[in-house]
């Protein structure tokens, strides 16, 4: 038998001489950690980490009737956005369960969707299927676009140098410029997925290496970071992952993502499903965790209130910052209230935990 | 992290344990092998003092970031201390897992039990056999 061999991105040699501790994730050979995942982790908090997520997915969509597409296959309002800005979305079966949670950018003669790779054929299948009968030219790029991460408070002193211009450090939050990194052509982004602020920078795909080199001997080193820190640090922020929080199984409202439903029009395919759970209310609702005694929790172990299971997690892990056991559960919307005192069975011992607030740390990506 | 090793004067377990026997008293830990595969360890829950391990069974848990191991005892016996070090810092599981890593004391049951566990030959023997698989 032959095994279907992942694949590799453009980075994967930088990841080798790193001493990148390689995994399989959504068919891609990736980096999980350079060594060590809390230190890393730690440094994205303190300094500036950089992450190859070359992996994820990037859909193109033009024509005259683009906007119409997306405002039909995206929940949000897309109309909220304009040429240079991005939004976090969700893409919907009819039925309203998750395709994907992705972010659009709008550029001047294009949209981009940027999808999670374990959903890139899903996304790709989804928009072709709504794209039928409409003036849109839809393409995958996902194979000519790599995606570095910088994160953290340090970012701008990395990445200015490096930069064409100064206007990508003067990206507000969630907007997108095209410049020069290291002389190579890219888009700039001022979005991530751990907390802190930072950029994604979408490069031609032979091109990163010299983008990772030039940041990780920059002004202020950027520190690789692998899936697991990046992981750890979207749990501490309460932020849902594909696949864990988020599914083709539950809708956007009992994983408390309403605000990237557009609510007043709900012109998007599976709205039915989300104006009906907003009138009803649903069973269950996503909340954060947090342990009150040593402990990790970890996906699938129930959640308990007395004797009674009332939930399960959805993740879990060690938070490097606070040092305890997070996570993130769905629990009985009767009892997810932030507060409430609740039991994690972790392999048959009972941790005190209770419902927290996220983020479960006190950081923001924002900086205005 | 340490560098790659197996002393010696240890003998080991095929779940990736070791012991070094101290008169009838051993201490147990896991190898470098085990460390190494499980990652930077971030949490260690040990059995009670008092308690009793039996051979080949679980005494207790590591865990990285993103996987639980359970560890498990190369020999029979009670517990009479574990390593608080360790449960206060994990990761000397990783940086010295034949020294300050290691995670519990007991008073063996049956001494010469220990003599049938792989010594250092045998142990990477079966390293490299598991490579091959």
């Amino acid at each position: 038998m032959t095994a279907i061999s992942p694949r590799t991105t453009s980075l994967y040699s930088r990841h080798l001489a790193a001493g990148a501790k390689l995994g399989d994730f959504a068919g891609w050979q990736m980096p999980l950690d350079y060594g060590s995942p809390r230190s890393e982790h730690l440094a994205v908090r303190a300094s500036v980490g950089m992450f190859d997520v070359s992996h994820m997915g990037q859909i193109e969509v033009a024509g005259r009737d683009a906007r119409e597409l997306l405002t039909w296959a995206l929940t949000n309002n897309l109309g909220a956005i304009g040429p240079g800005q991005g939004q976090y979305t969700l893409m919907l079966t009819d039925d309203g369960g998750v395709i994907d949670d992705l972010i659009v950018y709008a550029l001047l003669d294009r949209y981009m969707l940027v999808v999670n790779a374990s959903n890139r054929s899903a996304c790709w299948e989804r928009i072709q299927e709504c794209a039928a009968g409409r003036d849109v030219e839809i393409a995958d790029r996902s194979d000519e676009v790599a995606m570095i991460a910088l994160q953290g408070p340090e970012w701008m002193n990395a990445l200015g140098p490096l930069v064409g211009s100064p206007s990508p450090l003067g990206l507000e939050y969630f907007e997108i410029t095209e410049d020069m990194v290291a002389h190579v052509p890219a888009l700039i982004a001022r979005t991530g997925y751990t907390g802190e602020p930072g950029v994604e920078i979408m490069c031609p795909w032979e091109s990163a290496p010299r983008v990772w080199d030039a940041l990780l001997r920059g002004a202020v080193d950027a520190v690789p970071a692998g899936l697991v820190a990046r992981d750890t640090l979207r749990t501490e922020m309460g932020y849902p992952l594909y696949g864990n929080e988020l599914s083709r199984d539950r809708g956007p409202i009992a994983a408390v993502l309403s605000w990237a439903c557009d609510t007043k029009k709900f012109g998007f395919a599976g709205a039915e499903s989300v104006e009906r759970d907003i009138a009803n209310g649903v069973a269950e609702k996503l909340v954060g965790v947090m342990f009150d005694e040593p402990g990790i929790p970890r996906p699938g172990q129930d959640v308990l209130i007395g004797d009674r299971v009332v939930g399960v997690m959805s993740s879990g892990t060690l938070s490097p910052s606070l040092e305890c056991g997070i996570g993130m559960a769905y629990i009985a919307s009767e009892f997810a209230i932030v507060g409430t005192e609740i039991v994690v069975d972790v392999r048959g011992r009972k941790r005190q935990a209770h419902i927290a607030r996220r983020p479960l740390v006190a950081r923001s990506p924002r900086t205005d | 992290m340490a560098d790659e090793s197996y002393p010696d004067d240890l003998r080991y377990h095929r779940e990736h344990d070791w012991v070094r026997v101290e008169g009838d008293e051993a201490i147990f830990g896991i190898t470098w092998f085990a460390q190494d595969a499980l990652g930077e360890v971030v949490f260690y829950e040990p059995p009670a003092v008092g308690s009793t391990v039996s051979a080949d069974a679980t005494y207790g848990e590591l865990e990285s970031v993103k996987a639980v191991s359970d560890i498990y005892a190369p020999a029979e016996g009670e517990v009479i201390a574990v390593n608080e070090a360790v449960v206060a810092s994990p990761g000397l599981v990783n940086s010295d897992p034949y020294g300050e890593g290691w995670l519990l004391r007991v008073r063996l049951a049956n001494p010469d039990a220990v003599g049938a566990l792989m010594d250092q030959a045998a142990y990477t023997a079966y390293l490299a056999g598991l490579g091959d698989a």
